[in-house]
């Protein structure tokens, strides 16, 4: 009897593990393998490290890193107090039409990432409506063209994510919020707490398992940026907003594909994801 | 009255965040209606030219066959990973043993690979095996997501062992208890997860670009992508074309918002 039960339990993992093997792990050993040769097509050496090296000293792979980063450190903070904020007032249940505000403000998510990378590029671009609107008020005296500035060109994708995310986070901090009882609050405002004070105070220290945890996944996502970069920006002007992901897609189908490379790359990026991931488990381990 | 300045700003603070929130969008349906002309000139109000955007588009882009497809691969991606990710986070739950529990880490552990390190193999083994341009290509590697499959296991924590007791006396076999009690004792769970499925596969871009080259296996995020790669863009047409890939998702996500809330959330508990 037992022994069938083990059986049957088995024959329902058999589709997951054969999935996961075959698309995940079985790729993953592959790629890593690949890494470390070189060439191109079936022709292909093993060279050790060079492929890892080449990476330190390619230019544009160094800039998409710094790319990376540079939206990590700015569009997280910016987008998690942004969302915290919200969630924070929408949990007062003084506030009126709250299941308005909040289905507003999480509408973004209800678009494609690539839909809306298209929409803001048309909105930035130098005949779009942010321009048009800014010359007609007179905040401009002629059309400029962000998208062809480095540092604009970046302002406009960190723009575009906080558009996108910050609801999406929002969520998770008005579900989090749920489990405070709200009388806290009400405690603590006899207590002449100031609503500064409340926030740091109560909603901080008890949401921080949740902070941390939206920390990981926005870091998770920006460190594998693609849609944004290959449709707002086209990775441009030059390379100058190009993501890392965005970098070894074109390395890998356009021109001449060199895969072992290619593979180094994209085992760069996975070293930085197991190492949040790492982050992560210690993180959760803490809560308990 | 220190109090009524106080609600004021936070409506105002609101109301701002509002405005921007709904506004691209709005934006976006207004200068599907629009000329393209009208939409640079920054014409807020809705035209007649929606018509000619939708025959300038269906002129340019094989659009409803590319919309099939994006319905087609949605679907059954959805289907399909609902049914094995739920099979398998039930069966590490219900018949766990050692051996299972470290099948289950290595699930969790395919959980940080990055798509982009798994891209260039999986291309290379499907122009090995011809799955390029297929659509059972496309879905074969989103049906096994550990994310589900941890989902389904913690919430089959909830479902009582006493009740698959008494089922197996009553001979119900262990796939009979699985489909006729699990399953419609965890409606909720399923709704939560299909809707997130279900928006993860439909935005499905650098997979879908990766494999796909023929613009009639293509899907809705690759042909408005498309649309915008030339240098002149017909502001009318493209964003007609972005109207219509949101419109399915927008459905989901006004229909099932607590589901797919539930989905993001709760995948992570």
């Amino acid at each position: 009897m037992r022994q069938k039960q083990n059986a049957t339990g088995w024959l329902f993992l058999v589709p997951a593990i054969i999935l996961i093997c075959g698309f995940s792990i079985y790729p993953m050993i592959s790629a890593l393998i690949t890494s470390f040769k070189t060439g191109t097509g079936t022709n292909m050496t093993f060279t050790g490290l060079t492929n890892y090296i080449r990476c330190f000293k390619d230019d544009v792979f160094i800039q998409s890193l710094k790319n990376c980063f540079f939206y990590l450190i700015i569009q997280v903070p910016v987008m998690l107090i942004l969302a915290l904020a919200l969630a924070s007032i929408l949990n007062n249940p003084k506030i009126k039409a709250r299941g308005f505000f909040r289905t507003a403000i999480f509408l973004p998510c209800a678009t494609s990432l690539v839909a809306y990378a298209i929409i803001f590029r048309s909105l930035f671009a130098t005949d779009g409506f942010i321009n048009t609107i800014a010359v007609k008020l007179g905040i401009l005296d002629s059309a400029y063209n962000f998208l062809a500035n480095p540092l604009s060109a970046k302002i406009v994708i960190i723009i575009a994510l906080v558009w996108r995310w910050t609801g999406y986070n929002m969520v998770f901090y008005l579900a989090g919020l749920q489990n405070i009882e709200y009388s806290v609050y009400e405690a603590a405002k006899i207590d002449g707490a100031s609503a500064i004070q409340t926030f740091f105070k109560i909603t901080v220290p008890l949401l921080k398992p949740t902070i941390l945890m939206t920390a990981i996944m926005s870091t998770n996502g920006t460190l594998q940026l693609f849609d944004e970069s290959m449709n707002l920006t086209h990775g441009g002007p030059g390379n100058a907003s190009i993501t890392m992901s965005h970098y070894i897609y074109n390395m890998s189908f356009k021109g001449v594909p060199n895969f072992g490379y290619t593979s180094a790359m994209s085992f760069i990026i996975l070293i930085m994801v197991a190492i949040l991931a790492l982050v992560q488990m210690k993180v959760g381990d803490d809560r308990e | 009255m220190n109090n009524k300045v106080k609600m004021t700003l936070m409506y105002i603070f609101l109301g701002i965040c509002t405005v921007i929130s709904v506004f691209p969008l709005l934006w976006m349906i207004i200068a599907a209606t629009n000329k393209s002309v009208d939409v640079i000139a920054g014409k807020l109000t809705f035209g007649s030219y929606l018509m000619e955007n939708y025959r300038n588009l269906i002129s340019q882009q094989p659009l409803w066959g590319n919309f099939l497809n994006s319905c087609k691969y949605t679907i059954l991606v959805t289907v399909f990973s609902l049914i094995v990710s739920s099979l398998a986070g039930y069966a590490f739950e219900i018949y766990r043993d050692k051996a299972k529990e470290k099948m289950y880490a290595i699930v969790l552990m395919s959980m940080m690979i990055p798509f982009v390190a798994l891209m260039v193999p999986l291309f290379r083994m499907y122009s090995r095996l011809g799955l390029l341009n297929t659509a059972v290509g496309f879905m074969l590697p989103s049906l096994a997501t550990p994310l589900l499959i941890m989902m389904f296991r913690t919430n089959a924590k909830a479902f009582p062992v006493d009740i698959i007791e008494a089922a197996r006396i009553d001979g119900l076999s262990e796939f009979g208890i699985f489909f006729r009690m699990y399953i419609p004792s965890m409606k909720s769970i399923f709704a939560a997860a299909g809707v997130v499925t279900f928006m993860n596969a439909w935005n499905n871009y650098l997979w879908a670009k990766v494999i796909m080259s023929d613009n009639t296996t293509q899907t809705m995020p690759m042909l408005i992508s498309n649309l915008t790669s030339g240098y002149v863009t017909d502001y009318g047409m493209v964003m007609l074309s972005v109207l219509i890939t949101t419109i399915p998702t927008a459905i989901v996500f006004f229909l099932l918002q607590k589901n797919f809330v539930e989905g993001i959330t709760g995948s992570v508990k």
